[in-house]
């Protein structure tokens, strides 16, 4: 079993934090990595990319959205309890490099997995501007965090609650117009990672994104993760699950993210109401 | 004496479920042997001198010897003397190819129906199972080398099995939280029935084989990592296991999925009790499968138990050239399964979500024979017509996973990214590390898989014992 060692509870308890035992994860990972989780014997396998990894303490931090059964199930697990299953690393790590002045931008949990790569890209020399946002105020997550990780945090929410009142495509498009930016890397939900694509496109601003399909054993195997990028098909798990964002086909991501949209939301309510009468 | 001679003719069939009973459950299609029909059955063996049988197997199974041993009663001496050459029998004498190998062989088969020695097999393994003692073979004493298998499929699982009753310490690594590799996530239920690989491997671990789940080698951990923790010896065993798609228009709608996709959520998820597990899978009306080899059969079963209208297959060559077993083949048929041979599907068809409609095909006819020995086909100008439907799993082949490969430079690849090894022996380029099973030979059977597992696990207790 893989003790949970930490759990907090982020945007009002709908994002939530775990730190996992995992020593030999823990060892091994490099920013933009990922794990695969599974809470119990009948669970799902989960693919998400780890927040932090203390390989000294050994262990590693996810952080997610509580939006289906697993997730929910996920969130019941209490520091002491554990997943039954964690797999990792997986994935190529983050390419990270010395080139001037790069902005990072989250959205959502995406925040999550930006905040290593952010702070990575600091450490070897980078001029670093973070862009985060979320729907309104209390869906922020890791804003000191953040602050710390970067040279410049700029914040958006999408109802004016906090910081600027807009997409995080406003605010980029204001650093952009400064101009000599080099690189630009963006994880959040798929429709924000798309606008900012299309954003950073017009400026030839080279563009990373993280990519989170449906996937079953991330190893290669079950190709349920394909994505079309640059034409051709590419498995999130072995060959991503960072892209160059002017490749990604977005429209065909948010499609193939939808195909199990119905199993899953009956699967949610039923296990809520069992949740809920107990 | 005409009786006799009647009585070698005919086989005892083996007792299954019916067709349109089992076509909508999980449960193992042949239900097994008594010990009746097993003795009748083992009676029908000749006892040739030159066991042709023997030759025909694998990994050298003591044929006569076991099937005399059964027609005298004497079960647990029968399945002693299969373990000593085949550490999965109930595995193989439900899953291995046997009308091609040992049955192909079998001299009563010349003039009739050969023995039916992988149900007499798979009765042993049953019998012991159910009535056995639960008493293990021998094990020498420590030598005090540590050996590592990468991969709990059924090669990996025969290196562990050979390595540790010769007195080495054996530890298993598996990617995935179960150990069994395609014989969990690839071999549906109701041809081997999970359990029966959880015995196996139960069996292996009483034995003192350790098996570490949710180890990716390549990732978690590399070779020359396990090397250096003190393991003597290697064997990568990891199958070959990433999907071929076929490359044509529309392939990345949702309701397209490889069938290791397919047979992973259905198997070793256990997805066909969805909601009372959490991951889901598609459920098609109208299902194609393409390709004729095993795995198409069993996706195209398996997709019939989940409840579809119709199931096709779908593959380019005719009857002759489907690389399945004939009995798989018969027992899809019975269950329903229509084929649509010489087609070959040319485009696929969405709707405006992006879900799957239908797919466009050509017919074929067969021209001369390929590099693969088989007929090529040609495609019938002007023959495009439409199937209608609403999951298509691709079952056209795998190749060579990397992720372990392209963490291990110095061992070398050939150009289709297999790793090359010595034919005899299973020795790669890497010093100290074997490998066998699909990902030297490309995707085969369980049984082949088993036979380079022996043959490396020989050569590895000669380096380990005698350091060459």
């Amino acid at each position: 079993m893989f003790t949970i060692v930490r759990r907090e509870e982020l945007a009002g308890g709908t994002v939530i934090l775990n730190e996992i035992e995992a020593p030999q994860i823990a060892k091994k990972a490099r920013p933009g990595q990922f794990v695969i989780l599974k809470a119990n014997e009948d669970g799902e396998r989960i693919p998400l990319t780890m927040a932090e990894t203390d390989p000294d303490k050994g262990t590693i931090t996810i952080i997610y959205m509580v939006v289906g059964k697993s997730t929910a199930l996920f969130r019941d697990l209490q520091v002491g309890d554990g997943y039954q299953d964690v797999i990792g690393p997986l994935g190529k790590a983050t390419h990270l490099e010395k080139v001037g002045k790069v902005v990072c931008v989250g959205g959502g949990t995406g925040v999550a997995v930006l905040h290593p790569i952010t702070r990575a890209l600091k450490e070897i020399g980078n001029d670093v501007t973070c862009i985060i946002g979320a729907r309104t105020k209390d869906l922020l997550i890791l804003e000191e965090q953040m602050k710390n990780a970067s040279h410049d945090l700029r914040i958006c929410t999408d109802d004016g609650s906090y910081g600027h009142h807009g997409f995080v495509t406003d605010v980029l498009k204001e650093v952009l117009n400064q101009g000599d930016i080099k690189q630009v890397v963006a994880i959040g939900p798929v429709p924000m990672m798309k606008a900012v694509s299309a954003l950073t496109k017009q400026y030839e601003v080279p563009t990373l994104v993280s990519l989170n399909p449906i996937m079953v054993d991330g190893t290669g195997m079950c190709g349920g993760c394909r994505v079309t990028v640059g034409g051709a098909t590419k498995f999130a798990c072995v060959d991503g699950p960072e892209f160059d964002g002017h490749q990604v086909d977005y429209d065909e991501l948010i499609m193939r993210l939808r195909a199990y949209q119905e199993d899953e939301k009956k699967c949610h309510e039923e296990y809520c109401t069992i949740r809920d009468a107990r | 004496m005409a009786d006799k001679a009647e009585k070698r003719i005919s086989r005892i069939p083996m007792p299954e479920q019916d067709p349109k009973v089992r076509a909508r459950n999980f449960l193992e299609v042949p239900t097994g042997y008594t010990v009746k029909m097993a003795q009748e059955e083992a009676a029908r063996c000749l006892q040739c001198k030159k066991p042709g049988c023997v030759e025909g197997c694998p990994v050298g199974v003591d044929i006569p010897g076991f099937i005399d041993l059964i027609s005298r009663g004497d079960f647990t001496g029968a399945i002693r003397n299969l373990w000593s050459k085949n550490a999965l029998p109930a595995v193989c004498g439900r899953v291995c190819p046997q009308e091609i190998q040992c049955e192909g062989r079998c001299i009563v088969g010349k003039k009739g129906e050969p023995v039916a020695i992988g149900n007499l097999e798979r009765f042993c393994a049953d019998y012991e199972r159910e009535h056995g003692t639960g008493a293990l073979p021998p094990k020498q004493s420590p030598t005090g080398k540590k050996v590592a298998v990468i991969g709990s499929g059924p090669s990996g699982l025969t290196v562990a099995g050979d390595l540790i009753v010769k007195g080495h310490d054996v530890t298993i690594f598996e990617a995935f939280h179960k150990a069994g590799g395609v014989l969990i996530y690839g071999i549906p239920e109701f041809r081997l029935p999970k359990a029966i690989v959880a015995q196996e491997v139960n069996f292996l671990e009483r034995l003192g084989v350790k098996i570490e789940c949710n180890a990716v080698v390549g990732r978690t951990v590399s070779l020359d990592e396990l090397f250096e923790q003190g393991y003597d010896a290697i064997y990568v065993g990891v199958g070959a296991g990433l999907p071929r798609f076929m490359n044509i228009p529309g392939e990345n709608l949702v309701g397209i999925l490889s069938a290791n996709e397919y047979l992973t959520r259905a198997n070793l998820m256990k997805a066909y009790k969805f909601p009372d597990v959490d991951t889901p899978i598609p459920h098609g009306k109208n299902v194609v499968v393409l390709g004729a080899g095993n795995v198409a059969m069993d996706a195209a079963r398996t997709a019939m138990r989940l409840g579809a209208d119709s199931v096709k297959i779908v593959y380019r060559r005719s009857r002759d050239e489907m690389p399945a077993r004939k009995a798989e083949i018969h027992h899809a048929e019975e269950e329903g399964i229509e084929m649509f041979l010489l087609t070959n599907p040319t485009r696929y068809l969405g709707n405006d979500k992006g879900r799957l409609t239908g797919m466009e095909c050509l017919r074929m006819e067969l021209g001369e024979p390929d590099e693969s020995g088989r007929r090529r086909p040609v495609a019938v100008k002007g023959s495009e017509f439409t199937i209608d439907c609403d999951l298509c799993i691709v079952a056209v082949g795998s190749g060579a996973n990397p992720l372990l490969t392209s963490e291990t430079p110095d061992m070398k690849l050939n150009k289709w990214g297999y790793v090359i090894t010595d034919e005899k022996t299973g020795k790669t380029t890497k010093k100290g590390v074997w490998a066998g099973g699909d990902i030297v030979t490309g995707a085969a059977t369980v049984i082949l898989a088993m036979g380079a597992g022996r043959q490396a696990a020989d050569s590895m207790h000669d380096f380990l014992t005698l350091g060459w």
